[in-house]
């Protein structure tokens, strides 16, 4: 252990640890802008440092490394005015339209230019900049807002795909893709992790809400909406609830309040998507197709397949997302039954993702998805609705699409669906007492792997999130160094839960808890707390087979259930 | 951005094939990699851009912004003819952007860009020593010096009939 003081208080760290590592500990705050953790730690932007023994300047504490005896002075006159410099500086290049940014008030530059004081026009302002890039149906990126933290580059490094980059040199430096194209035309998953990483308003969703009030206020449309499973775990943060608090029943209440609207449950058509894929995985396997079997209910992962494993795509279940899903099903069987006309059902799809906006542009999923929005949407309508969220009574989705069951809740974390999977999967070969928990494949490790006998056959199965530990995982099935009979993958570190749509969360919080864990957290406890465990046994999934689809894998259900990949160009 | 035809060689392509196998692996191998490639092509083409980053296994995002970062390196092929307008101190307090603009317009394209008939590409340098001779612009060695901007296109004529 090296033993260092901050600010005067004694403090031990392992050898190794940072100056920063060490004043987390000592409960001493040092702001931080470029460090993001588990995403980037290089040391640019020069807001972190601070006054230690032994070094000539100032020092970076996200990189510099602790020594025995070290004292560390972290709010010195000298220490504050650099860093108030360092902000002046970053706001001399930043279009200040604060009042109208997406990130107003939740924004961590704002946030270091109140705590320093800082004059936001000390240096002036003259900076032209590319205009603003808003081709793709994912992501937005204005650059005039970038302070060139490269978090989004790091991001986008981490999962492997590495479509943006910083490029020229000096005044003229910018994040973007080669050559300046569109973020669009490129091959971009569109998980939107670049955008949970910025700071600042330089990437945000490519906007649906103008559509959905338009739709809402229209009296031909009859609108409805489905939350998918992770909102209900982080919507209850972009109203300043603890990270982590299941706020279900809020939810439903505020956008039942938004207008005339129904609000469904996707949690049934994520069990709805584990009938399909638990059977044809099973088939599959009886009938010799091909294994490992791949998860499809990822855009993102898809997208990725498209582009960079063209030759996996046979390997991906047919099986479309829960959100195509539950759209081809109000479009058919819940217009027939309430007799109304599919094109004046409007269908809103609430979700925790930027790449489900893509998804919904797809032509082989059939446009039955209106609008797409992202928990961070749907925040912003509720609060430019005027509705008063914390002290909101809880609500009830509406009916039939209601209650489902927790295997359905977990579909919103790295491992979730496959534990649905094998729970329908061991209960259709073993029976009743079929087992029901499979923590093997629980927690946020990148890559999870295990074996279970189920019905007396062994399946090997395997979980990557992130796109970075996915890759790990084919090139090892490719190699043939490990071989799998169905393996999950979600875009996302983590998964849904931490998805690019959902709301943003300052460095501060990031770096100090596991948020990917303890917002999981709150969907294993809705799932314990359910009546329905298994996917098989939500009452209104068995109505959509009685009623309407017959049985799982029926012509029906590949008609509307299931869809088809094509390879994507790299570049 | 636009960029002329790519117009590479079977022997180009192998010289830069056995560029790349000599450092695939090492750390850091990218700019020796573009280094080479530049001396191969004379520019750094998207097209070879793409084949760098595929064998070295890095984003092509990241070999742009190194090509774009270093001035060292260029996007754009060079012409038959080179021109080069100083802009150093002596040259710049004598007028020559003002020589600059008149090669551009006179040649329709941009400082650093290259004619589409591959003829002629502008670049700018920083003092070549004859400061007394301000402003000053070089065509393929050749120094023209105390400039005005209606002196360009007569030199540019003797290049053009050539």
């Amino acid at each position: 252990m090296i033993n260092l003081k901050i600010n005067g208080i004694p403090v031990s760290v392992p050898e190794g640890s940072t100056i920063l590592d060490a004043a987390k500990l000592a409960n001493i705050r040092i702001p931080t802008l470029c460090y993001l953790k588990d995403v980037q730690c290089v040391g640019s932007c020069r807001m972190c440092l601070v006054e230690a023994t032994g070094a000539r300047g100032l020092v970076a504490a996200c990189v510099y490394p602790v020594s025995e005896g070290m004292e560390v002075r972290t709010n010195t006159p000298r220490v504050r005015k650099s860093r108030k410099t360092t902000v002046e500086l970053i706001l001399s290049t930043h279009k200040k339209k604060c009042l109208s940014c997406v990130r107003s008030m939740n924004c961590e530059l704002q946030k270091l230019a109140l705590e320093y004081n800082a004059e936001e026009d000390r240096f002036g302002t003259d900076h032209d900049i590319d205009p603003v890039d808003d081709l793709s149906p994912s992501v937005v990126r204005d650059n005039s807002k970038c302070v060139l933290c490269t978090r989004c580059v790091a991001a986008c490094n981490n999962q492997t795909i590495g479509v943006i980059g910083p490029q020229h040199r000096g005044y003229a430096k910018v994040i973007g893709s080669p050559y300046g194209v569109s973020l669009a035309h490129t091959s971009c998953v569109n998980c939107g992790q670049c955008v949970v990483a910025c700071p600042v308003g330089a990437l945000y969703e490519k906007s649906n809400v103008a559509d959905v009030w338009g739709a809402i206020v229209n009296p031909e449309k009859h609108v409805v909406f489905f939350t998918a499973p992770s909102i209900k775990a982080t919507l209850g943060e972009a109203f300043g609830l603890p990270v982590g608090t299941n706020v279900d029943g809020k939810m439903v209440s505020a956008i039942k309040q938004l207008g005339d609207v129904k609000c469904f449950n996707m949690d049934i058509t994520a069990d709805l998507t584990i009938m399909e894929e638990a059977n044809e995985l099973l088939q599959r396997i009886m009938q010799g197709g091909t294994t490992p079997m791949f998860t499809s209910c990822c855009p993102g992962w898809v997208k990725f397949a498209e582009h960079y494993y063209p030759e996996l795509l046979p390997n991906l279940s047919t099986c479309k997302s829960p959100q195509e899903m539950f759209s081809a099903v109000l479009k058919t069987y819940y217009c027939e039954k309430n007799n109304i006309k599919p094109e004046d059902l409007y269908v809103v799809s609430v979700i925790p993702c930027t790449a489900k906006k893509f998804e919904i542009t797809r032509d082989e999923l059939g446009h039955y998805t209106d609008a797409a929005i992202t928990t961070r949407e749907l925040a912003k309508m509720i609060k430019e609705a005027g509705i008063d969220f914390a002290n909101l009574p809880d609500g009830k989705y509406d009916t039939p699409f209601g209650d489902a069951s927790g295997a359905g809740a977990i579909f919103g974390t790295t491992g979730g669906v496959m534990e649905a999977a094998l729970r329908t999967a061991a209960y259709v070969l073993g029976g009743e007492g079929a087992p029901l928990e499979f923590k093997e494949v629980r927690g946020t490790r990148g890559i999870k792997e295990a074996e279970y006998s189920i019905g007396g056959s062994t399946v090997k199965v395997a979980v990557a999130n992130g796109l970075g530990n996915a890759r790990k995982v084919i090139e090892q099935i490719k190699s043939g160094e490990k071989q799998y009979t169905f393996v999950e993958i979600m875009a996302c570190p983590g998964g849904c839960i931490n998805g690019g749509g959902q709301p943003y969360v300052h460095d501060e919080i990031r770096n100090s808890i596991d948020l990917k864990a303890v917002r999981a957290q709150a969907l294993y406890d809705s799932d314990s707390a359910n009546k329905y465990r298994c996917s098989h046994e939500t009452p209104a999934v068995k109505a959509l087979y009685d009623e309407f689809f017959g049985k799982p894998l029926s012509h029906k259900a590949h008609e509307l259930l299931h869809t088809t990949y094509h390879q994507r160009d790299k570049y | 951005m636009s960029e002329l035809t790519f117009e590479g060689t079977p022997e180009q392509a192998d010289a830069l094939k056995r560029c790349i196998d000599e450092h695939r692996g090492e750390a850091g191998a990218l700019m020796p990699v573009l280094h080479e490639a530049q001396n191969i092509y004379g520019y750094l083409p998207s097209e070879v851009q793409t084949v760098i980053a595929d064998e070295l296994n890095v984003p092509l995002a990241e070999v742009y912004g190194v090509a774009t970062f270093y001035s060292q390196f260029t996007l754009n092929p060079k012409g038959k003819h080179k021109i080069s307008v100083c802009l150093g101190t002596a040259c710049y307090v004598k007028g020559s952007d003002k020589i600059l603009e008149a090669v551009e317009k006179e040649l329709g394209i941009k400082c650093g860009e290259c004619t589409p008939d591959r003829k002629f590409s502008i670049d700018s340098c920083r003092c070549v020593g004859a400061c007394g001779l301000a402003p000053v612009m070089i065509v393929d060695g050749e120094v023209y010096g105390k400039l005005t901007a209606g002196d360009v296109a007569g030199i540019l004529d003797k290049y053009i009939q050539d």
